[in-house]
């Protein structure tokens, strides 16, 4: 999808911008207080010393220099005073820009990477729902380029802070000499201010197309990386890079359009401060014609807005860096606002024996994968409207009653609803309606992290870590090694674990790609045998070993499993076998539940399923029979 | 041949490291640059025009507070009160000065954003389709996170410098020059101390430069390493859930964000140092010619109006160095990023295109042949020895082993994602590495292991196989296949959106996608890498049909761990820690008593 099709928010129009940008600052400054004071600080040294630098030049002349040409001879001690005045103005203003850009920069720096840091909590808390609507690549690019694009603001900000201060000594000075040229003067403000006004409202929409184009650039970047290997097998590297020469493209274009924005309001605030000095220099004469003022007193004035033309720019500055800011903020608050995350109770499960897994009534459909999200749009994501029929619910009125220390097996066709209902049971998704419980307590009644600590899921889709062997089976908890070589041993994963160099220590690559298919699979199964659960869930998860390892995995799994409840998802005879209790699915539903044999002569669905590979083999055999030349 | 010092490595057995993406390249800053440029041209396009428009937008900036002054000194000040005509000419001259400067300054900012932003698209896009002409072993050696910074970020912190540095280091040079000439006819000593007063500063700013690089380089580092540590939290999503190790994650992105912010900020003291010594030049270099402007105007040999007409020549020397120590910095910031980027470009891709000497085969049945072919996995040992096989044309060949035995490497070799160690593959009779990639992938095509679905919809990524496909080709393939039923099944059929990575499928479901879209490239030989591992019996057995009977006239290999695809296979090829073991029909094997009878009697067993 590009941005045309998609539902960018308008930005409100521009005051509000304004308005928003300094609440935006006003938040940054209050997180950053101390650091913030130090660049505040440095930067009204900074201001105090660029005034002071032309007041010294004229001190040093009139007191030090004149003198001396005047009287044709210097001392020691004349030349000694000219270059220490200015030498010590010069410290002062050097202290005053190390402290002010030092700090302001820690500050911002500061600012990026603690809302990094909530971000990623946030990603981490929200539900896989929300992140089914939000691209991966516009997640990174939100973690990065919208954090900074909000805080790039204070990189300047201190700077204008000085730059107020002068004005306000400046200002104070003009009043002092002649309020109406100072009101001449002042008139500039609202000039910039005018034209601030304008460039917002043209900037703002630039701005939010720009942002959510770096971000579609990078999720095209992203997933067509992670899709390496299939474009490589496709050949489709010519299609690939032409669909992203595309956003590219619109990229460039839409900063260009930033840039032509920018382009007019940098001359006009440069210009308008000239302007102003002009104004004054203008009105100045026709009022020292007139007699209302001294020649001198136009002069300091001028003076005085000629030192100004150039920091001014400074606010100018933070101005533009204004509508960046505040839309980069947005999408980043559209994160860290997006509710839905998991509620928890206080509630705790029982740590010991094999538990028993219920679910009563539960049904759950996933959202319309059609509805993507759009980072910081102004319509509440909930409320973008559905654009297609509702998915079928994957989950219909299902109850599913594991006893405790048993082994139920889950069977059911491709797409039938197997894998939604081993994360509903673990509580990776919530039901839509009805309930799930370990041991008889409601799972949304227990605290975060207790269903984990007591179920664990061998997802279909391995993922690993790029990690050594070690860490991706412990995930971090305190283990023995012995333990983990003892997980490995149940997973028939010690034979190559020991084989690598480093055994344990070895390092299987980004999302294991060091390790073939079966291999990651072993190592999967090892992570959660490790952690001994009193709720083993396996969902397919020896879909990728060979029959014999298979077997062997299976039957260790038989020994170790005293103390375990098992619910495993399968096809193959051999894991059914395993189950005291088997549960066959279609469409959502439970359609016959009971023991293999039971199954078999009463449930049809069932017996295609699991009888698929004999019935095969038995059609082939007749097949090669009938093809005999000897017949 | 040298027999001197040529020492044999003990592990001859172990695989030559295939070529790295290059991180902090080590070209230097001019290099740096002289590469960049050259990769995106539209940066230097018409640059000329822009200088000259620059020239003239630096004059008029020069010149206003030069009119201001006059105005002052001659007008307001004049001898015998205020001369109002002569301020308002002033005024008046300095208003239209302003008007042209602004407009000038308005068009090079327009010419320097496009000519930046298009400049930088080029590179992006360069450096896109580079990474994905790097072999996928080479693509490995960088998580995809920090890939994507080196197309995006790393690109961004280019722009800086390209949009306004470049122009700014060259207007402060002129301007540079024109106060060096001003300040050399009004006083040569003066002068002379000036440049005096340059050396450290050059000095300083020289030794400066690779502290800042390296620091910069940090920076673009360790922010692909956020992106990388980032990007693991999102994709590994379920597990991070369902093991309940969401601290631990976050731990470790915390590390990554704190790194960057400290380098980050590293950067930037480093940075402040190299201007504060820019500026305390201008202030020293102010002293010491008022010092000595004293000296020698005490001696008359210089008025005390043209000493101070010289200190304001001395700020519009100083001011332009001091801006250059600023344009330096962001010079390095922009290498930094610059050496990321070129580190992709330059990085030699070794399994690569053979080019305009590629032949092209024609299509139709194809032969494959492995002859001794071995290979091992960068600095490992290994995995396939010796491979040698022949695949008659329109045979259906099984190859089944046990887990990590090499099933997948030899796939990957036959489809030439990989070159062999050792030996060669050859269709037709020809080595892989003479034949045309294009001509390859379309006689050849894998449906991998992990398959890989495109945030789109069904169609979409079904048609990502043929891309001149109508969706009527789409809709025939998919009730060839016998998925049609399956299809009827979504309220929105192929519009269906799979969401990333296809999540929004089942595991199943989304092999059935990956087959239809192998299965619509129409290949000559297709390969299957347990492209049904996830598939229910029933369907499996009844796409297998289904291609067994659309598959006649092709080749096909298909690796499995369920036996039934092996039971129905023309060939047999049994692969057993790297080596072929076995090869033959099933019948054959299945009584032979070597690795297969095994396998298959573990196979049965699941079947009672
Ligand atoms: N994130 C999602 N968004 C929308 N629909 C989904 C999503 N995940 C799964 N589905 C749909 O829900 C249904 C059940 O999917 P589920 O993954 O539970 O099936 P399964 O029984 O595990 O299948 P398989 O055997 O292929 O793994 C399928 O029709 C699937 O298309
Ligand atoms: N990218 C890699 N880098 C290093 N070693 C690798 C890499 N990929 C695979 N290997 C190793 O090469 C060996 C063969 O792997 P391969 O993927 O070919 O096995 P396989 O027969 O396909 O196994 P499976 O049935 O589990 O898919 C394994 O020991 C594996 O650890
Ligand atoms: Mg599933
Ligand atoms: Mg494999």
């Amino acid at each position: 999808m590009t941005a045309a099709t998609r539902p960018v928010g308008r930005p409100a129009p521009t005051p509000a911008i304004l308005r928003q940008g300094l609440r935006v600052i006003w938040t940054g400054i209050r997180q950053q207080r101390g650091i913030f004071a130090i660049a505040v600080v440095g930067s009204v040294l900074w201001a105090a010393a660029t005034v002071g630098t032309a007041w010294a030049i004229g001190y040093v002349t009139e007191h030090e220099v004149t003198p001396a040409v005047e009287a044709g001879e210097f001392t020691a001690g004349g030349l000694w005073t000219i270059f220490l005045v200015l030498f010590a103005v010069l410290v002062v203003n050097m202290t005053g820009v190390v402290l002010r850009r030092v700090a302001a920069s820690i500050a911002g720096f500061n600012l990026q990477a603690s809302y990094r840091q909530r971000v990623t909590r946030q990603y981490l808390r929200l539900p896989l729902s929300w992140h089914h609507a939000h691209p991966s690549g516009q997640l990174l690019s939100n973690a990065h380029a919208d954090i900074e694009a909000a805080w790039q603001v204070f990189n300047p900000l201190p700077m204008a802070i000085g730059v107020l201060v002068m004005l306000v000594i400046a200002g104070g000075q003009m009043i002092a000499v002649d309020p109406f040229l100072a009101l001449i003067g002042f008139l500039v403000f609202p000039g910039l201010f005018a034209a601030n006004l304008v460039f917002q409202r043209f900037m703002a929409p630039r701005i939010t197309a720009a942002q959510q184009l770096r971000a579609e650039v990078a999720e095209v970047a992203h997933e067509s990386f992670e899709a390496g290997m299939l474009v490589k097998a496709m050949g489709r590297e010519q299609e690939e890079t032409e669909r992203f020469g595309k956003v590219t493209n619109d990229l460039r274009d839409s900063l260009i359009d930033v840039g032509r924005t920018r382009g007019v309001f940098e001359p006009v605030i440069e210009a308008i401060p000239v302007l102003g000095t002009l104004a004054v220099l203008a009105v100045g004469t026709a009022r020292v014609s007139s007699g209302d003022l001294t020649a001198a007193d136009v002069v300091e004035v001028a003076y005085l807005f000629s030192i100004l033309a150039f920091p001014v720019r400074a606010l100018g500055w933070v101005l533009a860096e204004i509508p960046r800011s505040v839309i980069g903020f947005r999408r980043v608050d559209s994160v860290l606002q997006a509710t839905g995350s998991m509620q928890y109770g206080e509630g705790r499960l029982p740590r010991t024996g094999p538990a028993r897994s219920l679910s009563r009534q539960v049904s759950y459909a996933y959202a319309d994968p059609g509805e993507r999200a759009v980072l910081g749009a102004d319509q509440p994501e909930a409320a973008v409207e559905a654009t297609g029929p509702q998915r079928a619910m994957a989950i219909r009125n299902v109850t599913l009653d594991v006893p405790a220390g048993t082994t139920t097996a889950l069977v059911g066709p491709t797409g039938s609803g197997k894998s939604t209902l081993t994360n509903l049971v673990l509580r990776l998704v919530d039901p839509d309606s009805g309930s799930v419980s370990l041991d008889g307590i409601d799972l949304r009644s227990v605290r975060k992290g207790e269903v984990p600590a007591v179920g664990t899921l061998v997802a279909q889709q391995t993922f690993m870590f790029d990690d050594a062997v070690r860490d991706n089976v412990t995930l971090g908890a305190d283990l023995p090694d012995a333990s983990v070589w003892d997980a490995l041993r149940t997973a028939r994963a010690d034979g190559f674990v020991s084989a690598m160099p480093g055994a344990l220590d070895a390092v299987i690559g980004e999302r294991g790609g060091n390790l073939s298919g079966g291999q990651r699979q072993r190592i999967a199964l090892a992570r959660a045998i490790v952690r001994k659960p009193r709720l083993l869930v396996l969902d397919d998860a020896t879909s990728a070993v060979d029959p014999a390892i298979e077997q062997d995995i299976l039957g260790g799994l038989r020994e170790s499993s005293d103390g375990m409840t098992v619910l495993v998802v399968a096809y193959r005879m051999a894991t059914i076998q395993l189950a005291d209790h088997i549960v066959y699915l279609e469409q959502g539903q439970v359609v016959d539940q009971g023991s293999h044999d039971e199954l078999l002569g009463r449930c049809q669905g069932y017996g295609d399923l699991v009888n698929a590979y004999a019935r095969e083999a038995a059609e082939r055999a007749a097949v090669a029979a009938d093809e005999e030349p000897t017949r | 041949m040298s027999t001197a010092t040529r020492t044999t490595a003990p592990d001859d057995e172990r695989g030559a490291a295939s070529s790295e993406i290059g991180g902090s390249h080590d070209l230097s800053t001019w290099e740096t640059l002289k590469r960049g440029f050259a990769l995106s041209p539209e940066l230097l396009k018409g640059l000329w025009v822009t200088v000259l428009l620059a020239l003239f937008a630096t004059i008029g900036k020069v010149l206003i507070p030069f009119v201001v002054q006059q105005a002052t000194d001659h007008g307001i000040l004049a001898e015998g009160g205020p001369d109002v005509g002569f301020v308002v000419t002033a005024v008046l001259i300095a208003g239209g000065a302003i008007i042209f400067t602004s407009i000038a300054q308005y068009a090079v900012n327009i010419r320097l954003f496009r000519a930046a932003e298009s400049g930088l698209a080029t590179l992006r896009l360069k450096a896109f389709r580079h990474i994905h002409d790097l072999s996928v072993l080479t693509q490995s050696t960088e998580r995809r996170g920090a890939l994507v910074a080196r197309v995006t970020n790393d690109v961004d912190t280019i722009s800086m410098f390209v949009q306004f540095g470049g122009i700014m280091l060259l207007v402060s040079t002129a301007q540079v020059l024109v106060a060096t000439i001003l300040m050399a006819v009004y006083s040569p000593i003066l002068a002379g101390v000036v440049y005096l007063c340059v050396v450290p500063l050059v000095v300083l700013i020289t030794k400066f430069q690779p502290m800042l690089a390296r620091a910069y380089g940090a920076v673009r580092v360790r922010v692909g390493d956020l992106l990388g540590a980032v990007s693991e939290s999102i994709v590994g999503a379920v597990t991070i859930r369902a093991y309940g190790v969401e601290d631990r994650t976050q731990g470790r992105i915390d590390a990554a964000i704190e790194n960057h912010r400290v380098a980050a900020i590293r950067a930037q003291i480093r940075s402040v140092m190299a201007f504060v010594s820019g500026q305390a030049f201008g202030g020293i270099t102010t002293a010491i010619v008022l010092v000595v402007g004293t000296v020698l105007a005490t001696d008359g040999r210089m008025t005390l109006g043209q000493l101070l007409a010289f200190l304001f020549l001395v700020n519009l020397f100083t001011q332009p160095v001091q801006q250059a120590t600023e344009i330096f910095n962001e010079l390095q910031n922009a290498v930094a990023g610059w050496r990321r980027v070129i580190g992709v470009i330059d990085t030699p891709a070794d399994v690569s295109d053979p080019g305009e000497g590629g032949l092209r085969l024609p299509r139709g049945p194809i032969t494959v042949d492995f002859e001794g072919v071995s290979f091992a996995y960068p600095g490992g040992d290994r995995v396939l020895q010796d491979v040698d096989l022949t695949f008659d044309p329109q045979s259906r060949i099984a190859i089944v082993g046990e887990t990590g035995s090499g099933k997948t490497t030899l796939a990957k070799l036959l489809t030439r994602l990989m070159d062999p160690s050792e030996g060669r593959v050859l269709i037709d009779g020809v080595d892989l590495r003479d034949v045309a990639f294009d001509s390859l992938r379309r006689r050849i095509i894998m449906v991998p292991q992990e398959g890989f679905l495109f945030d789109q919809s069904l169609l979409e990524n079904i048609r990502f196989g043929r891309p001149d496909a109508a969706d009527e080709d789409i809709e025939l393939a998919m009730t060839e296949l016998g998925l049609d039923a399956w299809l009827a099944t979504l309220p929105l059929g192929l519009a269906t959106q799979v969401g990333q990575r296809g999540e929004s499928l089942s595991a199943g479901e989304r092999q059935l996608v990956a087959i239809a879209r192998a299965y619509l490239a129409d290949p000559d030989l297709l390969v299957l890498d347990e492209a049904t591992s996830a598939v229910d019996p029933a369907t499996e057995v009844r796409i297998q049909r289904a291609l067994e009977g659309l598959t006649r006239g092709r080749t096909s290999v298909a690796i499995a761990h369920r036996l039934s695809t092996a039971e129905a296979a023309d060939v047999v090829v049994v692969v057993d820690k790297g080596r072929i073991v076995e090869v033959g029909h099933h019948a054959e094997l299945v009584g032979a008593g070597g690795v297969y009878t095994r396998m298959h009697a573990s196979w049965a067993a699941q079947q009672r």
